[in-house]
């Protein structure tokens, strides 16, 4: 027990962890490249055409997982921001800061694929429904996190402040998440799931979770690169 | 401790009233924006009356963060700020003081005020008082919001614009029910839910945000 603890705690250092985070970011590139070949070769080739929404509907293959890591990856962000708070750790902070800009790509993403496939559905680029409008607030949330640091010159204050804005920002989440329920607007409600069967084809069902794991993998090699950058700069 | 917060609140608020002209323009800007709205969309009552609570709920948005910079960058300037943060009274509390101190003096004229918009803007009498109450119960949890967001952004440059971009998007919440409240009451359903909804929002604010306070200006500071 104390050695596995110690073993993580040996990588809790940047330096130690430089090595590592290099071997990790390229296999998970190297995952995320194949997951992705797989992942578009069960979209746009495998799942059948969608009866109501034609060809059209093919774009959340990309939608949908972008939607889920943009806003899976703000509560990893507060996750290492609070981790960062409470024990002072340097490597934390970098991390919080490393995965604010593909959190906010994901959440750029998922509004603009969102648009492409309203367009043919709904009739409409953008509507002003619920999900959406959270979304829109999320970018904003991850926009302010990333103009807060930059304004901050030195880093471990930078670090710090972040982490309380990540951490009140965080509340964010289960309004997104809820906002379905609590506003009944165009939004369709969520196909997928824990508690009951998908709702569509298990085709198309599978596409999107090799797509969902490719972006995962993706997200973990760019935020490692990143933070090699940051530890490469500070240290 | 119940001293001392008396104490921060009586400062701040006689500070405010020798600095009149603070408070005034704030106030002045809330009837401004949302004198102009009519001036842009067009005077059309029925328009205005479906747009009233929105835009005066925005406008209040915006005017209670205008006057969120002043909230502790004199304190910070000066070294006030330094010396309550050494002092005995608990942070979280000395900072809860202030945040009320800021809606007394930014909020709460705002919510007096506000029905002579609403006459403005042609609302119906019984909406006058949802209105008022939704922004009674509304702008405190602006004032507690925002402390996090000016105690994050002290001292730094370009505070001002980026305090906007850290606070609007976590007042968005506040927007949506407040102004929904009113809306709800002049479909003719009762707004009690909306209202609950802000009470509720209230309460949360009150209870943690403090904490983020002092958090915050603990890491502004050293």
């Amino acid at each position: 027990m104390s050695t596995d603890s110690l073993k993580w705690l040996w990588y809790a250092s940047p330096q130690t962890f430089y090595p590592l985070a290099g071997i990790l970011a390229r296999g998970c590139a190297v995952a995320a490249a194949v997951l992705a070949v797989i992942g578009l070769y069960i979209g746009f080739f495998v799942a059948p055409t969608d009866a109501q929404q034609g060809e059209a509907y093919r774009i959340i293959f990309i939608h949908v997982p972008a939607a889920w890591m943009s806003m899976f990856l703000y509560v990893v962000m507060a996750f290492w921001a609070a981790i960062g708070l409470a024990f002072n750790t340097r490597l934390s902070g970098m991390m919080a800061t490393a995965l604010a800009p593909t959190g906010a790509l994901f959440t750029f993403v998922a509004l603009w694929t969102g648009a492409l496939w309203g367009k043919p559905t709904w009739g409409t680029w953008w509507v002003w429904d619920a999900r959406l409008t959270s979304e829109l607030i999320l970018l904003f949330l991850y926009l302010g996190f990333m103009a807060l640091q930059a304004a901050i010159d030195e880093p471990r204050r930078a670090d710090r402040a972040g982490a309380v804005l990540a951490i009140v920002g965080v509340v964010n989440i289960p309004i997104i998440y809820y906002s379905v329920e609590w506003w009944n607007t165009l939004h369709q409600g969520a196909s997928v799931s824990l508690k009951s069967a998908p709702s569509m084809a298990a085709t198309m069902f599978a596409g999107m979770i090799v797509m969902a794991a490719a972006f995962w993998m993706y997200s973990i090699a760019v935020t490692l690169v990143r933070v090699r950058c940051i530890i490469l700069e500070r240290e | 401790m119940l001293a001392a917060l008396r104490c921060i609140v009586y400062r701040d608020l006689l500070l405010a009233l020798r600095r009149r002209s603070d408070v005034a323009t704030a106030l002045l800007f809330f009837i401004i924006v949302a004198s102009l709205f009519p001036l842009g969309i067009g005077a059309e009552p029925n328009l205005l009356r479906s747009i009233a609570p929105g835009v005066i709920w925005v406008a209040a948005l915006l005017s209670s963060m205008l006057s969120l910079g002043r909230l502790f960058a004199a304190d910070y300037a000066d070294g006030t700020l330094e010396q309550i943060l050494l002092g005995a009274a608990p942070l979280g509390a000395v900072v809860a003081a202030k945040a009320l101190a800021h809606w007394l003096v930014s909020g709460l004229p705002l919510v007096l005020i506000a029905p002579v918009l609403a006459l403005q803007y042609d609302l119906a009498l019984p909406l006058f008082w949802v209105l008022s109450l939704s922004l009674l119960i509304g702008t405190p949890v602006l004032s507690m919001i925002g402390a996090i967001g000016a105690a994050l952004t002290l001292g730094l440059r370009g505070g001002g614009v980026l305090l906007s971009l850290l606070v609007l998007p976590l007042y968005v919440p506040v927007l949506i029910i407040g102004a929904g409240s009113v809306d709800m009451a002049a479909a003719g359903l009762a707004p009690d839910a909306q209202l609950l909804l802000l009470a509720a929002m209230l309460i949360t604010a009150a209870a943690f945000a403090p904490w983020a306070v002092a958090a915050a200006l603990r890491i502004s500071i050293e």
